[in-house]
């Protein structure tokens, strides 16, 4: 019974990822069309003839009405062919491989450091609340919410890159490397991208453990004499996982965009980096994949959000 | 009504600094020791009694940069925040008030853009758009409102059920009246705490694009787009790219320590009493 009704939720909540994810290919599509130049105009450039333009767009199919175009690209996105990029004529999916691996790892690595680090340190703030760590922890918070990505990043960089020459300033990363030397690349874009979603996702922690342990059963159950290890195992734990991964979820959503802007300042070969070379050379084609790729992990990360909440629930678990 | 020694010493900082870099922005002209694009010295000096934060990756004197950079960045960013701001509250309210398919409509497109990134998106639309300022300040503009009209649409749902605006519709006012005379007066106070938000999101928005290089075009160059010119001194030891991203950083910190204080008064003020 219980069961049944969590699967009949969480088939909902899919379907509606699905379903969004249709509607944002849409999206993305109609942002590069608001323009009335088109991709022939931008291979052959200014000085093109009437005559080269119309065959080329005769070629790619740029006649057929928008509708029409869209669905041909969702078809082929469907099917795994992401197109030509105008650029170089190389296939896209091909070129995203390496990039996309290259930007999971690094996402990775910030994910295993910043996600127990800001539990950690959340639920010491709510240990010591109001007190000095809390502080530190709500004015961290405000900081990191303030500095623009660059900056942590070229302090690091300058830091520990330059004057103390620990680590590369250039994270160049290749199938040759070594696991331990792909590490030491990715050492300080990932200490970056931590600094940039820890102070946030303590923060969230702090304010769901706090929701939970003000609630009126933990009250109860220390009032029935049990002990802080078992109110804290049997009562506080189960009720703050959802919320916890939730923060954990949407600051990974954050981290994957926070990606970009980190991969461009230490010139790591990850998607981010492809995408903003490919906003300046206007290669349309390279820009709706990559950006459907970030919109899709972006969306997928915030499912997973509410379907462990849905899982963790222990009201849904045995409904009344 | 309003003393000085009861503002909190983070938000008279805030208070300071910004006053500072906006007043610094609007005299640019009168202030700046030499003109924008003069080659005043070698590349990348260090800070001297003449060049007080030495000069930039092209000899230029970087105070001066700074002075000018801050005009663009303050500039643009105020009027992209102004933008979402009037078209959220405006659609929000409108939306409260009239509902059904409209409400249904503009709810669920703002929805579907909030599902995307906002950078990841801006970069989309900005493939394809020319790049001058005024493109900058709609995309960043629009992309914004949706935030505002979240907010607005959340506050005015609440007041147009009161008796207050009831009564107004039963005495036959139109809807214009009802949105600008009973609910925006009513809306203010916790639009205008977001306002702190939304202008410190702009500034770091704004940033990020001309730090990649799809912001503001050269030979113009706001803070982010000076991050970015002076980038590769920083493999050489040089900071001068730090001292832009730093004064990023200090409008950001700053309006955010007002932002909250602003914050807390109006959520005080809503309680009923005091002005602590």
């Amino acid at each position: 019974m219980g069961s049944s009704r969590i699967l009949i939720l969480i088939a909902q909540r899919i379907a509606m990822g699905v379903l969004l994810l249709f509607a944002v290919s849409a999206l993305i599509f109609a942002g590069t069309q608001i323009l009335p130049g088109d991709v022939a105009q931008s291979i052959l450039g200014q000085a093109a003839t009437p005559q080269a333009l119309a065959n080329l767009r005769e070629e790619l199919g740029l006649n057929d009405p928008a509708i029409v175009r869209y669905f041909r690209w969702l078809g082929g996105v469907l099917t795994g062919d992401l197109g030509t990029a105008l650029s170089n004529g190389r296939d896209i999916a091909s070129s995203l491989e390496d990039r996309l691996g290259n930007t999971l790892f690094l996402a990775a690595i910030a994910a295993i450091v910043s996600v127990p680090l800001a539990i950690l340190l959340g639920l010491l703030a709510v240990r010591y609340r109001n007190g000095a760590i809390d502080k530190i922890i709500s004015g961290l918070a405000l900081a990191s919410t303030s500095l623009p990505e660059f900056f942590i990043g070229y302090v690091l960089m300058l830091f520990f890159a330059v004057k103390l020459q620990w680590f590369p300033s250039v994270s160049t990363v290749y199938d040759t490397m070594s696991f331990v030397e792909k590490l030491r690349a990715v050492a300080l874009p990932a200490t970056a991208l931590t600094f940039v979603v820890l102070a946030h996702m303590m923060r969230m922690t702090r304010a769901a453990i706090l929701n939970v342990m003000q609630s009126a059963y933990i009250e109860t159950a220390e009032l029935k004499g049990l002990s802080p290890f078992q109110i804290i195992r049997r009562h506080a734990f189960p009720n703050a996982v959802a919320p916890i991964v939730n923060v954990v979820m949407l600051n990974l959503a954050y981290l994957v965009v926070g990606v970009v802007v980190i991969e461009v300042i230490f010139v790591y070969p990850g998607l981010g980096q492809y995408l903003v070379d490919h906003v300046t050379k206007r290669d349309v084609p390279v820009v709706q994949a990559v950006g459907l790729i970030f919109a899709a992990v972006y969306i997928g990360l915030n499912m997973i959000a509410d379907i462990v909440a849905i899982l963790a629930n222990p009201r849904l678990r045995n409904p009344r | 009504m309003l003393d000085i020694r009861q503002i909190p010493i983070g938000a008279l900082l805030g208070l300071i600094i910004t006053t500072l870099l906006v007043l610094s922005a609007i005299l640019a002209p009168l202030i700046a020791p030499y003109g924008i694009g003069q080659i005043v010295g070698g590349v990348w000096e260090p800070a001297t009694s003449e060049h007080w934060l030495g000069t930039d990756n092209l000899g230029r004197d970087l105070l001066t940069r700074m002075i000018y950079g801050g005009r663009i960045t303050i500039f643009i960013a105020a009027l992209a925040t102004a933008l979402s701001f009037i078209l959220g509250s405006v659609l929000g309210f409108t939306a409260a008030v009239v509902g059904g398919w409209f409400d249904t409509i503009m709810s669920r497109l703002v929805d579907l853009l909030m599902s995307i990134p906002t950078l990841i998106f801006g970069l989309v639309v900005l493939s394809v758009l020319p790049s001058s300022t005024l493109t900058l300040i709609l995309v960043m503009g629009i992309l914004d409102s949706t935030r505002v009209y979240r907010l607005a649409r959340a506050v005015a749902v609440d007041i147009n059920v009161m008796d207050f605006v009831e009564a107004a519709k039963l005495r036959g006012e139109g809807r214009a009246w009802i949105i600008f005379r009973e609910i925006l007066p009513n809306a203010l106070s916790p639009l205008v705490a977001e306002l702190g938000l939304r202008f410190i999101f702009a500034v770091l928005f704004l940033s990020a694009l001309s730090f990649l290089g799809l912001g503001v075009q050269p030979p113009e160059s706001d803070w982010g787009g000076m991050v970015r010119e002076n980038k590769e001194g920083i493999v050489f030891g040089i900071p001068a790219a730090l001292i832009p991203a730093g004064a990023i950083a200090a409008l950001s910190i700053s309006v955010n320590l007002v932002a909250d204080w602003v914050l807390n008064r109006t959520s005080d003020l809503k309680g009923g009493r005091g002005n602590a």
